[in-house]
């Protein structure tokens, strides 16, 4: 079931794929802004390099999880969805799963823009994978729930990142400093602490999330 | 209407309460207890900042509270009091940032300091303050309730979660004051006001329960029937 519901996410993000890269084209737009507040200093902007790859994929995850159940709301699909006799959690996992594979593309895919902007580049590849992995994790799984709320109320473009923002704060302080350690080098090992805390946060809100979401559904 | 408001007699009188406590404490606190040595009169702000500071985090913990009793047991009271609760609870935390600015001025030169607790206390003024706006644009009151709810217990959860992970991050601010870590002639100034903004909190938790209670009942009462179906009927009765 849940296969089956990752299967019609994955087949709706390949189908409206001018949208994926138009969000993308957003990450790298504000990718090339963040430079210009801090100026053409190469060394600055190398130090803030991750920070910068992060808040771009923070800004461009609320458009594509807003997205995500924007299809959803057109002629009632939810309502149809919950019809049928699949679990309202399997539906959650499925679309959070499917939201966090679109995110790690975008983060993935940012990446040689930072590289080429701001010279961050790194020869760790597998853990920079690994932290945009978890990162994204840590996006996708509160995002797909507040998406799910914001789609249906008034204002829905204010109210997801307003509610999404706050909540994830360590995830962006946690990737965003392992991603930094990762470019400018770890001396002191610290980046295997951060990708805990990580993982940590990504168990507690994918199981938390996918218990709640039904509540939040089925009414 | 009389139940009404012999209902809010005790709020009332709560809060009458907290700020009779408060205004006594914090003359002591002001005029009566000796100054700090190293920080002088600028200390004094803590009479109020630490109490703020528990009962900041009582009212959203009340308030957390409230969610998970209206998401698995239900019924609008709890929904008033999660709406009460939170909105009392953001008023305090942001007056709890705010003094810490008007601390951290003269201490330590600048009026933002990283360091986790006042950065967690930031973080959740947002995500709750960020709830409020969320029941606001929700019209209808069953979604808004569960909405909230969920959405209550998320934020509360994240709480620990911001604080270790800013923790991690960066760190200097003192180490967290109880009667323990302060000095004797500091304490009673600090107990009456602690009592005293619980009193208070609790007040104008009990009045914005009420007012949240009296929003539901119309919002849930069953529409009138439109004036022209029933102004025929009664007029034909007077004749």
């Amino acid at each position: 079931m849940l296969l089956a519901a990752l299967r019609k996410d994955f087949l709706l993000q390949w189908r409206t794929r001018a949208q994926v890269l138009a969000i993308l084209i957003f990450g790298a737009t504000s990718l090339l802004l963040f430079s210009f507040a801090i100026g053409p200093n190469a060394l600055a902007l190398r130090q803030h390099a991750a920070g910068f790859l992060w808040l771009a994929l923070l800004l461009s995850s609320t458009l594509s999880l807003a997205e995500s159940f924007q299809a959803e709301m057109e002629q009632r699909a939810l309502e149809g969805l919950l019809l049928l006799p699949a679990s309202a959690r399997a539906l959650y996992y499925g679309k959070a799963l499917a939201n966090w594979g679109q995110l790690a593309f975008l983060g993935l895919a940012l990446v040689p823009v930072m590289i080429v902007l701001y010279d961050a580049g790194t020869t760790n590849i597998g853990a920079l994978v690994g932290i945009i992995l978890l990162g994204t994790a840590g996006l996708s799984a509160p995002g797909t729930l507040y998406a799910a709320m914001t789609s249906q109320a008034r204002a829905r473009q204010t109210l997801l990142p307003l509610l999404l923002f706050p909540l994830v704060v360590p995830v962006l302080l946690a990737s965003a400093k392992a991603t930094s350690l990762i470019i400018l080098g770890d001396p002191m090992g610290q980046v295997r602490s951060w990708s805990l805390l990580l993982v940590c946060f990504d168990l507690i809100y994918w199981s938390l999330c996918g218990l709640l979401f039904g509540r939040v559904v089925e009414d | 209407m009389s139940a009404d408001r012999q209902g809010a007699v005790v709020p009332y009188a709560l809060a009458a309460l907290g700020l009779a406590l408060l205004a006594w404490g914090s003359s002591w606190g002001l005029f009566a207890a000796p100054g700090e040595t190293y920080m002088g009169d600028v200390q004094r702000i803590m009479y109020v900042h630490v109490p703020t500071a528990w009962n900041a985090m009582l009212a959203l913990t009340f308030a957390f509270g409230c969610a998970l009793v209206s998401l698995f047991k239900g019924g609008w009271r709890w929904d008033a009091r999660l709406e009460a609760g939170m909105e009392v609870g953001v008023v305090l935390s942001t007056l709890l940032c705010m003094q810490g600015a008007i601390w951290a001025k003269p201490t330590w030169g600048v009026w933002w300091d990283w360091d986790p607790r006042l950065t967690t206390t930031a973080v959740l003024v947002f995500a709750f303050a960020g709830i409020l706006v969320l029941r606001r644009f929700v019209d209808d009151p069953v979604k808004r309730a569960v909405w909230s709810a969920v959405a209550t217990i998320i934020a509360y959860v994240d709480v620990p979660i911001v604080y270790f992970s800013v923790r991690w991050w960066n760190s200097l601010h003192q180490v967290q004051s109880s009667p323990e870590t302060v000095s004797k002639a500091f304490h009673w100034p600090l107990r009456i006001n602690a009592f005293g903004i619980l009193f208070l909190m609790s007040g104008l938790i009990g009045l914005r329960t009420r007012l949240a209670v009296l929003r539901l009942e119309s919002e849930l009462a069953p529409p009138l029937p439109p004036p022209a179906a029933v102004a025929p009927a009664s007029t034909r009765g007077d004749r």
